[in-house]
């Protein structure tokens, strides 16, 4: 467990009356948040990692049984969770790259001066702030195979397709449906953050591109990239994160069928449903572990290419 | 800004239309909803799609609320939701000031502490929680979703008023010092009314997640007396026995959007602000 310092009474050499008081006020301040922070979060996951070591079940009162590495050797030779890790990473770069091209986009519109502007930028923060719960349930009713309005459009009124799909039910396009609804979902607020960083961008240096008659794509290319590069790389890490941890959006579209079963899906399942406290437990730390491979991997490439 | 001068007629025509595009792209499957909503049962499942409610009504408005569940969900949404972003700001903002503007020992590991608790992928600590939940005897009643919210609203509050402290002058500090306050004084009276603005955006930003929740929702709760409303909505299929009643869930969608949406026109600044502050500096 984290040791947290505590007040010491010893007065130190060098240290005002007042930066005494202070120093004691600041732990009086953060102990409250620290307590509760350690007691739901830190001490939960050392106990998901200690019974990770065990066969047990959830809400019995059998005693837990140590099994060792069982749990772990299970879950390395489960096909079903190597194809979850697969869907999962296939969702997350799909949906992060269409994000990004889509946020980045609709950041350079929005950051040019025009008429409705405003609006625009609030339109842009409601798919965001809807519970991901609903806009699953709005867009499978959109995708219904029937009645839904998206397979109507797309044979009638801009005919593209030859037949009505059953989007999210059949394993050729379940996912991407759901990689569909994600882009839509958290595309605006990859180009809120994005626009923060354009904003950022001095107005002058494009008017000495001007002067020196650089185009627009030149300047985009020159100028406007590299100084998003920051807004980029945070934007790009935030949403891998949260990417890879989807759960409401499959769980509510396909239950995790038509090969759309994700780590998260496949962890509520095992440890809930199944009540496997230990084995789900198991799944929880491998997720860790997959998280902690992507940021790992972010941030190395990132500082090779900062040191070229 | 960039491009903005000189643009040709048709590049305005161009400019416009993927601006019209792009507002079609962002709402129109709200724009479905409220027609979904709208249309009677019957027009509803009926081919080709009409894209106008035909003879709009209500009845689907009137059938979520006549029905005991959702109003419960909504209440206890609101319930769960309110107290903890109350609970958050009341013990966040303490541990925001401290972490934001005084100096002690262990300050970094604190503050790393609470960093990472904000990145925290929530299901990593689903069966702990479940098995805490039940030893303290609060499975299935809004406690359970409190106390588990607390584990993503309070580490964020914390951490995004803490940059909203840091913001402000050094010098209030050592002014009030001077005219002989203490450090509490000058937290309480000085420094925490003025990051008011902080605490509205804090707050509103933590509301939304709690309101949107949904894994542990249905996780640590088992029947309508508890749910909140985004595991109502999601179960919604489950009464009637032929087609899901999409009409209904639709209505419920709008409902539980118009909220948000209002709360989105209002506060859009300040949102905008605190997004991007708690991830840029995040």
């Amino acid at each position: 467990m984290a040791t947290q310092a505590l007040p010491t009474r010893r007065p130190k050499h060098g240290k005002s009356q007042q930066a005494l008081r202070e120093e004691r006020l600041a732990y009086l301040f953060i102990i409250p948040s620290l307590l509760i922070v350690i007691g739901v979060a830190f001490y939960p996951l050392f106990n998901t990692i200690y019974v990770t070591f065990f066969e047990a079940r959830l809400g019995s009162s059998r005693a837990w049984e140590y099994i060792g590495l069982e749990n772990y050797s299970r879950l390395l030779s489960s096909e079903q969770w190597w194809q979850a890790v697969w869907a999962t990473v296939k969702f997350t770069v799909a949906s992060v790259f269409f994000e990004l091209l889509l946020g980045l986009g609709i950041a350079l519109v929005v950051n040019s001066k025009f008429p409705g502007r405003g609006l625009m930028r609030t339109a842009m923060l409601v798919p965001w702030a809807i519970p991901t719960a609903i806009s699953s349930q709005m867009w499978k009713w959109m995708y219904h195979d029937v009645f839904g309005v998206l397979n109507d459009l797309f044979t009638r009124i801009i005919p593209i397709l030859p037949a009505k799909i059953a989007w999210v039910a059949n394993a050729q396009t379940a996912l991407w449906a759901l990689v569909a609804v994600d882009v839509w979902k958290t595309t605006p607020f990859m180009a809120l953050l994005l626009l923060a960083g354009l904003q950022l961008i001095p107005g002058d240096i494009y008017e000495a591109a001007s002067v020196d008659g650089a185009t627009g794509w030149r300047q985009f290319v020159t100028i406007t990239l590299p100084m998003l590069r920051p807004a980029i790389v945070v934007a790009l890490i935030f949403r891998t994160l949260d990417s890879l941890r989807v759960f409401d959006l499959v769980w509510i579209m396909t239950s995790g069928a038509f090969n759309t079963e994700t780590m998260a899906t496949f962890n509520q399942r095992n440890l809930i449903q199944f009540q496997s406290l230990g084995y789900g437990s198991t799944i929880s730390v491998a997720i860790f572990v997959v998280i902690a491979l992507f940021v790992v991997l972010y941030i190395t490439t990132i500082f090779r290419e900062q040191e070229v | 800004m960039a491009g903005s001068k000189r643009r040709g007629w048709g590049q305005d025509l161009l400019f416009w239309l993927v601006v019209i595009f792009i507002a079609i792209y962002t709402l129109f499957p709200f724009y479905w909803a409220v027609v979904s909503s709208l249309t009677p049962a019957s027009a509803l499942f009926a081919t080709p799609v009409r894209y106008f409610p035909a003879n709009p009504t209500f009845e689907a408005y009137m059938g979520i609320f006549r029905d005991p569940s959702f109003r419960q969900a909504l209440l206890n949404s609101a319930i769960v939701a309110l107290t903890t972003v109350i609970l958050s700001l009341s013990v966040g903002s303490f541990g925001a000031y401290a972490l934001g503007r005084l100096h002690f020992r262990g300050k970094t590991i604190v503050m790393y502490t609470i960093l990472s608790m904000t990145m925290f992928p929530a299901i990593a600590i689903l069966g702990s929680l479940f098995t805490m939940v039940r030893a303290l005897g609060i499975y299935n009643t809004p406690y359970a979703l409190i106390l588990t919210y607390m584990t993503f609203t309070l580490p964020f509050t914390v951490w995004v008023l803490s940059n909203f402290f840091k913001s402000l002058p050094l010098e209030l500090e050592q002014a009030a010092y001077v005219d002989g306050a203490t450090p509490f004084q000058t937290f309480y009276m000085i420094l925490l009314p003025l990051t008011a603005p902080g605490l509205v955006t804090t707050g509103l930003l933590a509301f939304i997640n709690a309101w949107n929740e949904f894994l542990y929702a249905m996780t640590f709760t088992i029947d309508d007396r508890t749910r909140t409303v985004p595991v109502a909505i999601a179960m919604f299929s489950g009464d009637q026995l032929f087609e899901i009643p999409w009409g209904d869930i639709m209505a419920a969608a709008v409902v539980v959007t118009i909220p948000l949406v209002i709360l989105v026109l209002v506060f859009q600044q300040r949102l905008v602000e605190g997004l991007t502050a708690g991830a840029v500096k995040g």
